[in-house]
């Protein structure tokens, strides 16, 4: 993070952030401080042994995903890696089924059978959620050869982090979708670490990431995280042009996560110093920035910040009490959701044996 | 019925689900355009248009993972490794996307994707692309395993795997493309999880699946006529699902099994039914489960030598003689 200033006037004057309403305006930040308590709930009872696995949390980077959201059109698709709660909230995923989820309970997006790292609502255009680096790039491509072939005027959005940028498979992507003139936005969070490896120390660039794009014959751009409107306006432009002339483009985004690579990252105040975090949270919280930029625009006041913060605490609490009030699931779902054919119990699903142990 | 080769019985296939589908496409390298590195999609971008029959770029990873994707939005990718072999670049596109995301997500998708092509020693081409992974997908819960070894089976488990609504890893022949064999004109299916009695016996049965069948079979004619044993040969035609009745059946009336296939044999195909048959068939055996497998070494590249380590009828003849 270089850059301390406020969103510019010009980019807070592009036509798609003029025709963003105050009520807009504060469901971005409704959304921002859902995704931010949602998680601090979820890392609390982390803590406490009440989830199994992984946890990577979102916060400090919530704007981007909230700005994504924001823009999609209704036939937009959208996928991320493993860092998954900050999108899933964000495309209206309840807290709910997503604490469920973590707690590893029968009323869990997945019914359990995911965790922290796979929240999938297809009916929300949300395509997960995926535990292996880079492993949902490809599938983003998909998405976008999909929406082309059925003639959908949607773009794919395929987040991925700056850890990804370096598995080959991110490479074979950006020549397809450039190559077959993909609606897809490649949209990489560049929180400045993968894991405990800090870019300089994983990545050869000259001056950005999103500059390897130029190799691919493929238009890039830089934006800051911090800097909402700056976000949506460049988040804009390149979903128009995917969705308009069926170019990809390549994003970076530069963000930062407060927290470890996950909260099993033991290390996470070695590879940084503390000074660095404390910069960061004083300075470029995308949540403070925003509500600052409203209070500065009159579109909120104190007392309603305060009420909408007070409200997704509360929304946040009261998933946990659903999440530890729902069932474990049942044993035998161990053995359901494999085969779509099995599960239907279709012609298909009949003939022959799908599973191979005892049942139980 | 006309007398055709394995190849354009897959032609066949493919031809009439793209007919019949606007949402099958075929995708892979040297598909469209070049005809097919093996000849089995030759005509079909001709007839079919770059939109249906699409040449990708030597991007293994990328493309399987693109055709994930675009099945999991409800099109039927049939897309074609140029060997098994490659899929080993795309590994987690195949393991962990297609074969996880349905369980992961809880239900909410499937992936009715079909992952085609040879996958096969016994060519001289050296081990890196003489691999046969049937056992290694059919390890992953939520994938399915065929490898048909006739015409008129590849024609009908092809249909049925475009047609099913989960990911379908078709594995092909090399040495098989070329072989004819009776095949009805127009749409059939043949589903998956159902063994074909291949040659009744009552000897001894031998279970097998992909060109094995034919090496079996052949092995089952010279132990009749020298030895005056019959033997049966099923044909599993697919792994996963797999037909555990028609394997237990058989034992259950020869008494005697030899498990016949071109995998090696570590955790191979094999040792599966192996497990099976001694779990579930115990008091109908008269004689312990053997195998005639790949030698188990990487398949070596001289040309005569090759030839030793995929099951031969010397060693499938010697090795059912030790069961009596």
């Amino acid at each position: 993070m270089t850059t301390t200033t406020p969103d510019s006037k010009e980019v807070a004057q592009a036509p798609i952030n003029l025709a963003f309403t105050s009520e807009q305006k504060i469901a971005a930040l409704r959304e921002m401080l859902r995704i931010r308590r949602f998680e601090q709930q979820a890392l609390k009872f982390y803590n406490q042994g009440k989830m199994g696995g992984f946890l990577h949390l979102y916060i400090g980077q919530e704007s981007v995903a909230v700005a994504a959201a924001s823009l999609m059109n209704g036939h937009d698709e959208m996928i991320t890696a493993y860092r998954d709660h900050g999108h899933a909230l964000a495309v209206g995923m309840s807290m709910e089924e997503c604490m469920a989820e973590l707690f590893g309970k029968a009323t869990g997006c997945s019914k359990g059978k995911g965790g922290s790292m796979h929240f999938f609502a297809p009916d929300k255009h949300y395509w997960g959620g995926h535990g292996i680096v880079a492993g949902q790039v490809p599938l983003g491509l998909g998405l976008a050869f999909a929406l082309k072939y059925k003639n959908i005027p949607g773009c794919a959005l395929c987040f991925l982090g700056d850890g990804a940028v370096n598995q080959g498979v991110v490479a074979e992507s950006l020549n397809l979708a450039s190559l077959w003139d993909l609606p897809i936005v490649f949209i990489i969070e560049n929180n400045g670490y993968s894991m405990g490896t800090s870019l300089e120390r994983s990545s050869a660039i000259a001056d950005c990431l999103a500059e390897r794009a130029a190799g691919f014959n493929m238009k890039w751009s830089v934006a800051n995280g911090s800097h909402f409107y700056e976000l949506r306006a460049t988040l804009h432009t390149s979903m128009e042009e995917a969705r308009t002339t069926l170019r990809p483009v390549l994003l970076e985004i530069k963000t930062y996560r407060y927290y470890g690579h996950s909260i099993a990252d033991a290390n996470h105040k070695k590879y940084r110093s503390a000074e660095e975090i404390e910069q960061y949270k004083e300075k470029h919280d995308p949540i403070p920035c925003w509500q600052h930029q409203l209070l500065e625009e009159k579109v909120l006041t104190e007392s309603m910040l305060e009420s909408i913060d007070r409200a997704a605490k509360e929304e946040a609490a009261a998933s946990v009490i659903f999440a530890e009030a729902s069932p474990w699931p049942e044993p035998e779902s161990i053995f359901t959701d494999i085969y779509y054919e099995v599960d239907q119990a279709s012609e298909a699903g009949r003939t022959g044996v799908h599973f191979f142990s005892d049942s139980l | 019925m006309p007398l055709i080769t394995y190849r354009k019985a897959l032609n066949e296939a493919f031809s009439e689900e793209l007919t019949r589908d606007d949402s099958v496409f075929l995708m892979g390298e040297e598909v469209a355009e070049y005809n097919g590195a093996y000849k089995v999609t030759e005509g079909l971008w001709e007839r079919f248009g770059s939109k249906r029959v699409i040449d990708t770029p030597i991007s293994e990873a990328a493309f399987l993972g693109l055709g994930v994707g675009a099945a999991m939005m409800g099109l039927r990718p049939v897309v074609e490794l140029m060997f098994w072999s490659f899929a080993y670049v795309g590994f987690d596109q195949i393991i962990n996307n297609a074969g996880c995301v349905r369980y992961m997500s809880g239900g909410l998708i499937n992936v009715p994707m079909v992952i085609r092509g040879p996958a096969n020693g016994g060519t001289s081409v050296g081990a890196t692309h003489s691999h046969t992974p049937e056992n290694l997908i059919a390890n992953t819960p939520g994938l399915k395993v065929v490898c048909p070894a006739t015409p008129y089976d590849a024609k009908g488990l092809m249909i049925a795997s475009i047609r099913d609504n989960d990911t379908v890893c078709f594995m092909e022949n090399t040495l098989l493309y070329g072989n004819t064999g009776e095949v009805p004109e127009g749409s059939y299916t043949i589903p998956l999880g159902v063994a074909d009695i291949k040659r009744e016996g009552t000897d001894v049965s031998f279970i097998t699946y992909g060109r094995a069948v034919l090496t079996a079979l052949e092995a089952a004619e010279i132990l009749q006529a020298d030895h005056g044993i019959s033997a049966e040969v099923i044909d599993l035609r697919s792994i996963r699902p797999l037909d555990e009745e028609a394997i237990l059946n058989s034992v259950a009336k020869t008494h005697r099994v030899l498990l016949i296939d071109e995998n090696k044999p570590f955790c191979g195909v094999s040792a599966q039914i192996a497990a099976t048959i001694a779990e579930k068939a115990f008091d109908e055996l008269d004689a312990p489960i053997l195998r005639v497998t790949a030698l188990d070494a990487p398949a070596i590249y001289s040309m005569p030598l090759e030839k030793l380590q995929l099951p031969t009828l010397e060693r499938i003849v010697n090795k059912a003689l030790t069961l009596f």
